[in-house]
């Protein structure tokens, strides 16, 4: 099996050509934007962090503007700061430009502009040429083993559990046995299926990072003195049909498919192995998928039962609806409908099938209904307070 | 494949999840590993939410997926709606411990 993807001279595919523009912090994101929709074929990130921030969190918040700028599916990446920060811009771009030696990069710091405009201007400059020069490469055949595919599930309701996780599960293990890699995450919803995971890790290593990781995120919510239940599951999810953590998280499991768990990681850390992995992040949706996205991935594969809007700037986002009234109400966000299951006209297996199929027209360029509603979602995971 | 009124996950479940809306005063049947069980649903079960299909006393765990999601916080009938007024989790719960 093979897509329709772009070559990178490391060796890497993409399956967009993406130019970034990233402010490494807060008070750079209206620079950004401004550079962004100057330039037409560029995408921009918004965020709160960048500065006031604990070494870890501030570590954590650079790794995710590095993984953003050094992803396969971005051609160039122009990096925006204000010149005080505590992230610094110009390390940011020097790190892109360390790991990703051939991708053009280009920083502007606003104090040294001279401004606003002058820094939009420059920056606009620089993403003309870089779109310029990425709407002239080709796309050739890649296999689908280099392909990475983010598994994610919001808005989740009862039938999410029955039907599109389990056939994203089946979707997640063709990849797999083709030779790709497929991430599952959101550690609050594995709560209560950590057995499920953990009994499938190739090594013991594998299996107890799984289950301390678990476990260090519900001792968190425990160390907070209150029930999970209103945060999580969320009330939405409750109006659905779920009524604990324990029965959120069995349905969730079902995205990782039944392969064997291969390696646990960091949030946002690069994804290096094939086959099934997990990272650790946080439910929410739009951390999530940016942690997933920082960590390579090129295509997100997003089931929702209540409907979600979600999709990033540079990774792809399939939504696949749990279920048929669902899917029929929220045209404008449902990508593939898996209440087809439900309602007995297919099996998990043929609905894994489709979502391959789709997965494979994405990747050669296929535009999501996110993308063409022109989402550009991106959270940072938050370690400690702001300063 | 025909349209079921409500899905059993695991043979071990005492719970089965809605495929549409069940009314009160309706007889149901449920597939449990390929054998037919009829359930009496005595409430309105909304789409998606789950009815009993066993009794479940009052501390006993409730299993879907054949997985424990959580405890009867009280006697729960068959048929009967099993959702967060009758059903406790058993993990990150923080209130327990303070």
């Amino acid at each position: 099996m093979e897509f329709m993807g772009y070559r990178r001279p490391d060796g890497a595919a993409g399956i967009r050509n993406h130019v970034l523009v990233i402010p490494t912090v807060v008070c750079a994101n209206q620079v950004a934007r401004g550079i962004s929709q100057a330039v037409k074929g560029s995408v921009w990130v918004e965020h709160q962090h960048g500065c006031s921030q604990l070494a870890p969190d501030a570590a954590q918040t650079a790794r995710v503007f590095v993984g953003h700028g050094t992803n396969s599916n971005v051609y160039g990446v122009v990096v925006v700061g204000l010149g005080c920060e505590v992230v610094r811009a110009q390390e940011v771009a020097a790190e892109i430009t360390r790991q990703c030696p051939y991708k053009p990069v280009h920083c502007v710091i606003i104090q040294d502009a001279g401004g606003s405009y002058k820094a939009i201007a420059a920056g606009s400059i620089a993403a003309h040429r870089m779109v310029e020069q990425a709407s002239s490469l080709a796309r050739e055949p890649i296999a689908v083993s280099e392909l990475i595919l983010g598994t994610e599930c919001g808005g989740s309701d009862a039938c999410s559990g029955l039907a599109a996780n389990p056939a994203l599960g089946a979707a997640s293990d063709l990849l797999v046995d083709a030779g790709g890699t497929s991430i599952i995450s959101e550690t609050p919803e594995l709560i209560g299926a950590e057995h499920i995971l953990a009994g499938r890790a190739v090594s013991q290593e594998v299996s107890d990072r799984c289950i301390a990781t678990i476990k260090a995120f519900e001792d968190n919510a425990n160390a907070m003195g209150v029930d999970m239940r209103g945060g999580n599951p969320t009330p939405g999810n409750i109006a659905g049909g779920l009524s604990s953590i324990e029965e959120k998280s069995l349905g969730c499991v079902y995205k990782g498919g039944t392969r064997p768990l291969v390696d646990v990681i960091g949030y946002a850390r690069k994804i290096t192995k094939k086959g099934l992995i997990y990272m650790d992040t946080p439910g929410n949706d739009i951390e999530q998928l940016t942690g997933m996205a920082a960590g390579g991935c090129h295509i997100c594969i997003f089931t929702t039962g209540r409907g979600t809007p979600t999709g990033s700037a540079i990774v792809p986002t399939i939504k696949v609806a749990s279920n048929t009234a669902m899917y029929t109400k929220l045209t404008d966000n449902m990508d593939i409908n898996a209440g087809t299951i439900v309602d007995g006209e297919e099996t998990i297996q043929q609905v894994g099938q489709r979502i391959l199929a789709e997965m494979i027209r994405v990747a050669s360029g296929k535009l999501t209904k996110a993308e063409i509603l022109g989402h550009n979602d991106f959270g940072i995971q938050r370690i400690g307070p702001t300063l | 494949m025909s349209k079921s009124q409500a899905i059993v996950m695991k043979a071990s479940d005492n719970v089965a999840t809605a495929a549409q809306e069940l009314l009160p005063a309706t007889d149901i049947e449920v597939q449990v590993n390929g054998v037919a069980v009829a359930v009496h649903v005595t409430e309105k079960i909304p789409f998606g939410h789950k009815v009993a299909i066993r009794k479940i006393a009052a501390g006993d765990k409730i299993i879907k997926y054949g997985e424990v999601i959580g405890e009867a916080t009280t006697d729960i009938q068959p048929g009967q709606h099993t959702h967060v007024h009758n059903l406790g989790g058993c993990r990150g719960r923080g209130d327990w411990e303070v």
